[in-house]
C-alpha cells in the first residue's frame, strides 16, 4: 500500500460501534413486506473504510443511523455524512465511496441523494453539487485509479490485501 | 411490447379534465447500460442511441416492429454521451467521456443546420467548434473557454451560424461567427440556480427552451435591435430575455428538452422517471404561457435521459433512460 503523504486528521475522535441490529421473526417471515428502513441503509454504509485511516466510517462518527432517511413507497434514500474535519479533503472522495455502495446495493428504483451534513465542510455546496451531478459520478467511476481507491473503502478486506 | 395505457390528460380547455388514451410505446432492448441520448436522422426513419455500454445502436422499423440495425461498438473505450447526425444524414457524430482533442470527457456534440460547423464542449470548460471540409476534413477553427465550469449541451440555431451552450455553472451562452471565422460569445443567459442540462430552439429560433438541475423549464425570447416591445440590445446583436419559467412540476433534475419543429409541443426528460409535455397557451398575450398538456409517470423505471420529437411525423417521441431501454412513444393523440 502507498504510503500516506500528509493525513489531514493525525488524530481522529474514534467513536463507538452500535449493536447489531435485533432481527425479530417477523423479519424472517417472507410473507410480510419489510419496507426498507433507515437502520438497513446504514448497516450498508457504516463498514465503508475511511480513505485515510484503518477505521470505519462509523467509527469516525462520519455517518450515523439518525442521519439516514428512507422512504420506501417514493424510492428515495439520503443520506447525510460529516466529514471530521472541516477542511477535509476527502470529503468528495467519502460521498463518492457511499454513493456507489448505495447505488451498487440498493434496487435500482431508489434515488440516493448523498449530502455534507450542513455547516460541517468549508466548500459543502461545491461537493454536494459534485455528488448530485450523475454525469460526473459516473465519469468519475470510469477512472481505473479512483474506483480503485474507492473499492478499496468500500471492502476493507482489498486493502489489507494489497 | 405494446400495451394500452390511459393517462389523465389534463385539458386543453381551462377548467375541464379528459381522460385520454395513448398508446404505450415501443420498447427497444440491447443496450446493457444507461441510455444517454437518442437521436433521429434527418429522415425521422432511423434513430441512434448512445450508452454507457460504449456503444451506439442503429434502430429502425422493419415492418410494425422497431429493431436494431447495427451496433457500432469499436468507436470509443468510455461511456458515449452524445450523438448528433450531419443535416444530410449521410455522417453521425458522436461524444464520449474518452474525450479526443479535449483534456476531459466530452458532454455533448451538434451539428450546424448547414452542415459546415460542428460544435464539441467538455468538463475542460471549453466549447470547440470546427469547420466541416467538403472531404469531412474537420479544422479547429475555435477554442472558446466559456464557461467556469464543465459545459453540458451545444447546440445549434436551426437555420442561422449561431451557437449555444449550457453550463454547470447555471448559465447559458450564445456565440455569433466573426467575420475572420472565429467564433466568441454574445451573450449569457443567467437565471437558473443551478446546472443547465439542455437547451432546445424552437423551429423558428426565435425561442430557446432550457432545462436545469433546478427543476425548472425557462423560456427565453430572442428580441431583435429595434424591437418593438423596446428590449435594449447591444449594437447590432439580438438579445434574449427569460419570458417564462416552469417551476413546481418536475419534482428533479430536468436532463433534456426538445422542442417539436412541426408540432410545437416541448417534451421534458425527467430524474424522476417522468416524461412531460408542454403547449403554449392558445390565447397566450404578451409573455407566453405554458401548460402542462400530459404527464407520463413511470416512463421509465428509472431517470429519463433524454427525448427528441421526431422531425418527420407529428407526435413521435423518443426516449432514453438509465434503465438501459430506448421506447418509441406515438403522442400524435394530443395534436
Amino acid at each position: 500500500m502507498t504510503t500516506v503523504e500528509r493525513l489531514d486528521n493525525i488524530n481522529p475522535l474514534v467513536f463507538e460501534k452500535a449493536e447489531n441490529r435485533i432481527t425479530t421473526d417477523s423479519d424472517w417471515d417472507d410473507l410480510i413486506y419489510d419496507p426498507f428502513d433507515a437502520r438497513e441503509i446504514f448497516d450498508l454504509i457504516r463498514n465503508i473504510n475511511d480513505p485515510e485511516h484503518p477505521l470505519s466510517l462509523e467509527e469516525l462518527n462520519v455517518v450515523e443511523e439518525s442521519k439516514c432517511e428512507v422512504d420506501d413507497s417514493n424510492s428515495d434514500v439520503s443520506v447525510l455524512f460529516t466529514p471530521t474535519i472541516p477542511h477535509c479533503s476527502m470529503a468528495s472522495l467519502i460521498g463518492l465511496s457511499i454513493k456507489l455502495q448505495l447505488l451498487r446495493t440498493l434496487p435500482s428504483r431508489f434515488k440516493v441523494t448523498v449530502k455534507i451534513t450542513p455547516g460541517t465542510h468549508a466548500s459543502e455546496e461545491a461537493v454536494n453539487k459534485q455528488l448530485a451531478d450523475k454525469e460526473r459520478v459516473a465519469a468519475a467511476l470510469e477512472n481505473p485509479h479512483l474506483l480503485q481507491v474507492i473499492n478499496r473503502c468500500l471492502n476493507p478486506k482489498l486493502r489489507n490485501r494489497s | 411490447m405494446r400495451k394500452q395505457i390511459t393517462y389523465f390528460l389534463l385539458s386543453l380547455q381551462q377548467g375541464k379534465n379528459n381522460k385520454m388514451s395513448v398508446t404505450d410505446a415501443a420498447i427497444l432492448e440491447g443496450h446493457n447500460d444507461k441510455v444517454w441520448h437518442v437521436a433521429w436522422h434527418p429522415n425521422g426513419k432511423t434513430l441512434a442511441s448512445c450508452s454507457s455500454d460504449k456503444t451506439i445502436r442503429i434502430w429502425a422499423k422493419e415492418g410494425e416492429k422497431w429493431v436494431c440495425k447495427t451496433v457500432l461498438d469499436d468507436g470509443h473505450t468510455r461511456t458515449i454521451r452524445s450523438v448528433s447526425w450531419s443535416p444530410c444524414g449521410k455522417y453521425m457524430a458522436s461524444a464520449s467521456f474518452d474525450a479526443t482533442g479535449h483534456e476531459n470527457e466530452i458532454k455533448s456534440v451538434a451539428w450546424s443546420s448547414s452542415g459546415s460547423f460542428l460544435a464539441t464542449c467538455s468538463r475542460d470548460k471549453s466549447v470547440w467548434v470546427w469547420g466541416v471540409g467538403e472531404d469531412q476534413e474537420y479544422e479547429c477553427l475555435s477554442v472558446i473557454p466559456s464557461h467556469t465550469q464543465d459545459v453540458k449541451k451545444v447546440v445549434f440555431h436551426p437555420n442561422e451560424n449561431i451557437l449555444v451552450s449550457a453550463s454547470y455553472d447555471n448559465t447559458i451562452n450564445v456565440y455569433k461567427e466573426d467575420y475572420d471565422d472565429d467564433w466568441s460569445v454574445v451573450e449569457t443567459l443567467e437565471g437558473h440556480q443551478s446546472t443547465v442540462w439542455s437547451i432546445a430552439f424552437n423551429s423558428r429560433g426565435d425561442r430557446l427552451a432550457s432545462c436545469s438541475d433546478d427543476a425548472t423549464v425557462r423560456i427565453w425570447q430572442r428580441y431583435l435591435p429595434g424591437n418593438k416591445e423596446g428590449i435594449t440590445t447591444k449594437g447590432d446583436n439580438p438579445t434574449w430575455k427569460c419570458v417564462c419559467t416552469l417551476s413546481g412540476l418536475h419534482n428533479r433534475t430536468i436532463y433534456d428538452i426538445s422542442w417539436c419543429n412541426l408540432t410545437d409541443d416541448i417534451a421534458t426528460a425527467c430524474g424522476d422517471d417522468y416524461i412531460r409535455i408542454f403547449r403554449e397557451h392558445k390565447n397566450s398575450q404578451g409573455e407566453p404561457i405554458f401548460d402542462l398538456i400530459l404527464s407520463v409517470p413511470e416512463a421509465h423505471s428509472e431517470d429519463v435521459n433524454t427525448v427528441s420529437w421526431n422531425p418527420v411525423v407529428p407526435g413521435i417521441l423518443a426516449s432514453g433512460s438509465d434503465d438501459g431501454t430506448v421506447k418509441i412513444w406515438d403522442f400524435s393523440v394530443l395534436s
